[in-house]
């Protein structure tokens, strides 16, 4: 087959061009030599593109300079590990370490990925296989959130949670706001639930309940039921169902519904830079926002660097593992929400 | 998608062993820790967006002596435009954000296509590294690309300007390139889009938004392809079709079901694109990449105007809404495909 036939068949000059063949199977013939060297041309500027910013970054955080080189490097010079060294030491110019930060991060995403799942399959199960009054008019509730972006709900999560402190009011008194309230009005705040990592888990959960109920059902959904028919006629209750089919069986898509909130929450940055005011409780994608912000130009930028690399691995690694079934239950949630 | 109109998936001869009430436990832990931080605080924001709720009533909420009910007034301030905030305009910044998702949407899926078919012809070499190396931007964390696009895009070392340099050297140019991306305000094509001028910064993050974006097309694309069966082309191929004919009649009629679905999770993507736009440019210069998303984080988190910020949230969902009804009934309308 030659590119041209039937050239009046073809709209598209690219395709014409090719006479892209997606089958792939035609006649078993091989592919023409000169038309394989311009496939492979253009795959290779494609890979030129996509690795570009890859390389130019991979580049910087091996570099041992602090400045940024001022002709276009993609292939590292030297391999100096100071950067990611240097990050690991001492992370910000505050005093937190690197493993405070790290632990924050973690604990946000995994405890947000396991609290929302785990609350979500019961009501995802009864959404799934129940049929009860007031169904539709409940499944309704639980998609109406899903349609605010989750940052649509910063506002009267910040205010309702501000409102919430411990205060120590001297003498070994304390007072528990919005229920007691020292005397004077005075008093030294211990715990603000809005400036704390607690709080700013709850505010992620808000937004990452909803859809697990949603992503979770949708699973459920495709369980044949006729295994559930075969255990109700041996006499099993719908508790059993739930606890020895159904929870087995969805294990896999609980896995994946946990590692997208994990992968989503890793990287989550609005809430917790609206929330939180202490160093302490940073995480490493609000220091990494700090390492490019306004003073852009005194930035260490191999240091910068360093910690894109180091803030992008776990999700890499997951995303490559999990790619199938992610991409999957993105979409079921994507469409859905 | 049978997202909420669609209950009737019961099968009617279904043995009734559930008593009454048994659902209703199930639903009960979602419900609570729903009721509690995403129901009221969703009731609360709607009365909130009523109030001229500011910094000064932090300390006792609605108990301020100071703090009134006054009506419509936040939304009508954030529809007229008299906000006490600069350069800010309600439906510019709507027309963009359309604009913004539309365009990226309809770059990344037609790219996404055509690089999952070019590499799905047979008999083409290193397919698997191709697929590897492809895969790459899906995998890394928004906040990172757009930091690192970021930093590409810097006028004095960024790598964009110096590719561009080297580019010019060649053609025998010896003035360095020195495009101010990311700060420069007049918009370069002027008559594109009037109401709302697209900066150079706008171009820029399509760019760096190309790159994100069209991997999880090419992926979604692959998958769909792959599972095309083999004899449709060989019925084809039998009636005489040619390649370009194949592409048109079998492979696009049968990509279409995973592809409008991607699509529409794309533009739903795009549309609240936060962190990326965040990092990337905060919306600047001169609010000229805003989005919906990120100025209602502007009015919470630098503004302070939290009444404002209710009625911006509760006008956000407004839209959300109006969106999902439009790509709900596309994706129905298209499933009959399936």
């Amino acid at each position: 087959m030659t590119a041209q036939t039937n050239p009046e068949q073809s709209r598209n000059p690219i395709v014409r061009f090719f006479n892209i063949n997606t089958s792939g199977e035609i006649g078993g013939r091989k592919l023409p030599l000169w038309r394989q060297l311009l496939i492979q041309v253009i795959t290779l500027i494609i890979a030129f593109e996509v690795l570009f910013p890859i390389m130019y970054v991979v580049t910087l955080s091996f570099s041992s300079k602090t400045t940024r080189p001022s002709t276009l490097q993609l292939i590292p010079k030297e391999i100096s590990l100071t950067a990611y060294k240097q990050v690991l030491d001492r992370p910000t110019a505050n005093p937190v370490t690197f493993l405070q930060l790290l632990r924050n991060s973690f604990g946000l995403s995994v405890g947000v990925g396991l609290a929302s799942i785990v609350v979500a399959v019961t009501a995802a199960y009864a959404f799934s296989r129940f049929k009860f009054r007031m169904r539709a008019v409940l499944m309704v509730l639980v998609f109406v959130p899903l349609l605010m972006p989750g940052i649509g709900l910063a506002t009267p999560l910040y205010l309702l949670m501000n409102s919430v402190k411990v205060t120590d009011c001297g003498a070994g008194l304390m007072a528990i706001s919005p229920f007691t309230t020292c005397a004077a009005g005075a008093g030294k705040i211990i715990f603000n639930l809005r400036d704390s990592l607690l709080g700013v888990g709850f505010a992620m959960i808000a937004s990452a309940l909803p859809f697990a109920v949603w992503n979770l059902k949708g699973y459920l959904d495709t369980i044949p039921k006729e295994l559930e028919e075969a255990a109700m006629i041996d006499g099993a209750g719908p508790n059993q169902i739930f606890t020895k089919i159904i929870m087995p069986l969805a294990l896999p898509q609980l896995a994946v519904t946990f590692f997208l909130g994990f992968i989503g929450h890793w990287q989550e940055f609005a809430m917790p830079w609206l929330f939180l005011t202490k160093p302490q409780d940073y995480t490493l994608a609000m220091t990494l926002y700090n390492m490019t912000g306004q003073y852009a130009s005194s930035i260490p930028w191999n240091r910068f660097a360093a910690m894109a690399m180091i803030v992008a691995a776990p999700v890499a690694v997951i995303y490559i593992a999990l790619q199938k079934q992610i991409v999957s239950g993105l979409m079921l949630g994507g469409v859905k929400g | 998608m049978a997202a909420i109109t669609a209950p009737n998936n019961f099968r009617e001869n279904r043995p009734k062993l559930r008593q009454p009430i048994t659902p209703f436990l199930y639903l009960l832990p979602a419900f609570l820790v729903m009721g509690v931080i995403t129901f009221y605080p969703l009731l609360y924001q709607v009365v909130l967006s009523f109030t001229n709720f500011e910094t000064r009533h932090l300390l006792l909420a609605f108990k301020s002596p100071d703090l009134e009910f006054i009506g419509l007034n936040n939304y009508k301030q954030i529809i007229d435009g008299s906000l006490p905030v600069q350069n800010f305009d309600f439906f510019r910044v709507l027309t963009y954000n359309f604009w913004w998702a539309i365009t990226n949407v309809m770059v990344h899926v037609p790219a996404g296509v055509l690089i999952a078919v070019v590499l799905n012809i047979q008999g083409v070499w290193f397919k698997k590294i191709y697929r590897a190396i492809y895969i790459l931007p899906v995998v890394i964390p928004p906040i990172v690309v757009a930091t690192v696009w970021r930093n590409i895009f810097d006028e004095q070392y960024g790598s964009m300007n110096q590719l561009l340099t080297a580019i010019t050297s060649f053609f025998g140019s010896t003035d360095p390139v020195r495009l101010r991306w990311l700060t420069e305000y007049t918009p370069p094509i002027s008559w594109l889009l009037p109401n709302a001028p697209l900066t150079l910064a706008y171009y820029a993050m399509m760019i760096a938004n190309f790159w994100l974006g069209w991997p999880f097309m090419c992926l979604v694309a692959t998958g769909a392809l792959q599972s095309i069966s083999k004899e449709l082309y060989e019925a084809a191929s039998i009636d005489g079709a040619s390649g370009a004919a194949q592409f048109w009649n079998v492979t696009v009629p049968l990509l279409r079901p995973a592809m409008v679905p991607a699509a529409i999770y794309g533009f739903v993507m795009s549309f609240n694109l936060f962190n990326f736009v965040y990092f990337m440019t905060q919306g600047g210069p001169a609010r000229s990449t805003e989005l919906l998303i990120t100025f209602s984080y502007d009015l919470v988190r630098n503004l302070r105007l939290y009444g404002v910020a209710a009625a911006f949230a509760v006008i956000i969902f407004i839209v959300a809404l109006v969106v999902f009804l439009i790509t709900n009934r596309i994706t129905r309308a298209t499933e009959s495909y399936a």
